[in-house]
């Protein structure tokens, strides 16, 4: 990357404010998973590496919960790789733009691909499509810096504060709040919507299935439902 | 925990997570290269972030852990601000902010 390349620092800095916000909502995320996993009996190296080496917080925090279980480890593994099954999905979505780009650069985009960072790409990405890979590299570099290293540190401070946050704060809320303040301005079109609702009925309804697998049930028939929307509302404006 | 599983054991589930995670997210954008997706494909991937979010938050909303499972009226509350906040003004740090001032608005009322 060429510093002196003006577009590329616009892209860079256009990720960077994009991402912003959702500093809000990580480090708090992340002092609730130090909490839980110290909580848990992990030790202090274990939770950080559980927050550095995954880097996903569903998962993480999956993986901690059926291991005060005492589920078998084959078991922890697969369940929690489930929830993360949705990275496959975000990486496909990612590939045309970001594919031509050489194996260390993917390396890094995939070790840095989380909900956040992938929502914010994938919509700028759409909105901007005449961007160049570098641009788009240089969008998702900065996408990143507020929401992924910001991860390590809300876990340390998790582990450090440990109990002695209130339960006052509600912090097990500020989950629910990310992943909704990211879902509504998403809302853009019809299919978008209709997806949505899908996707919330079939989890509530498909919930009983072992972790993971529901919310992967869920997502599969809501993407059905926004394609074939989509497919329905063409046909019919072109009828 | 620890009696139960053993330190190696922990780590091996750390570090095993991890490597499968990456294997995730690096599958498609390693393998399929620049080469474009059929529209068919892309028609479904557009989908992807609306499809999988409200599946993960949907029961969070509902059932949160925090009140065992039960129905929380400050918790729905609050959920149904972000979302409105979040339609109205499209942007996601105002959404965030009136979720949470909901949240705490409601827990000191309701409790």
């Amino acid at each position: 990357m060429r510093a002196s390349d003006p577009s590329l620092s616009t892209a860079f800095w256009r990720g960077f404010r994009n991402a912003m916000p959702f500093l809000l909502v990580v480090v708090p995320f992340g002092v609730l998973f130090g909490v839980a996993g110290s909580e848990g009996g992990f030790s202090f190296w274990e939770v950080m590496g559980f927050s550095v080496l995954v880097i996903a917080g569903a998962s993480q925090f999956t993986a901690v919960q059926l291991m005060a279980d005492h589920t078998p480890t084959v078991l922890v593994l697969v369940t929690s790789l489930a929830v993360n099954l949705r990275m496959a999905m975000y990486s496909a979505s990612l590939a045309p733009h970001l594919g031509a780009a050489p194996a260390w650069k993917k390396s890094l985009v995939a070790y840095f691909m989380i909900d956040q960072s992938f929502a914010l790409a994938d919509a700028d990405y759409t909105r901007r499509p005449e961007q160049s890979l570098a641009q788009k590299l240089a969008f998702y570099a900065g996408a990143c810096i507020p929401t992924c290293p910001t991860w390590y540190v809300g876990t340390l401070i998790g582990v450090l504060l440990g109990k002695s946050i209130p339960a006052a704060f509600a912090l097990d809320f500020a989950v629910p709040v990310t992943f909704l303040a990211m879902i509504a301005p998403m809302l853009r079109s019809v299919p978008h919507l209709v997806a949505a609702c899908v996707s919330i009925v079939a989890a509530l309804t498909l919930a009983f299935l072992p972790a993971g697998t529901g919310v992967l049930a869920a997502a599969a028939l809501a993407m059905i439902a926004g394609a074939q929307t989509e497919t329905w509302l063409a046909r019919r404006a072109a009828a | 925990m620890r009696d139960f599983y053993g330190t190696p054991t922990i780590w091996l589930i750390i570090v095993a997570l991890g490597i499968g995670t990456f294997v995730l997210r690096y599958s498609f954008l390693g393998m399929i290269g620049d080469r474009p997706l059929p529209a068919w494909a892309l028609r479904y991937l557009r989908y992807t972030a609306v499809a999988v979010l409200p599946a993960l938050v949907a029961p969070l909303v509902l059932w949160p852990q925090a009140t065992g499972g039960q129905i929380d009226p400050a918790r729905l509350i609050a959920a149904g601000v972000t979302v409105a906040a979040g339609l109205i003004t499209r942007n996601t740090l105002a959404a965030i902010l009136g979720g949470l001032t909901a949240l705490y608005l409601g827990l000191w009322l309701i409790g």
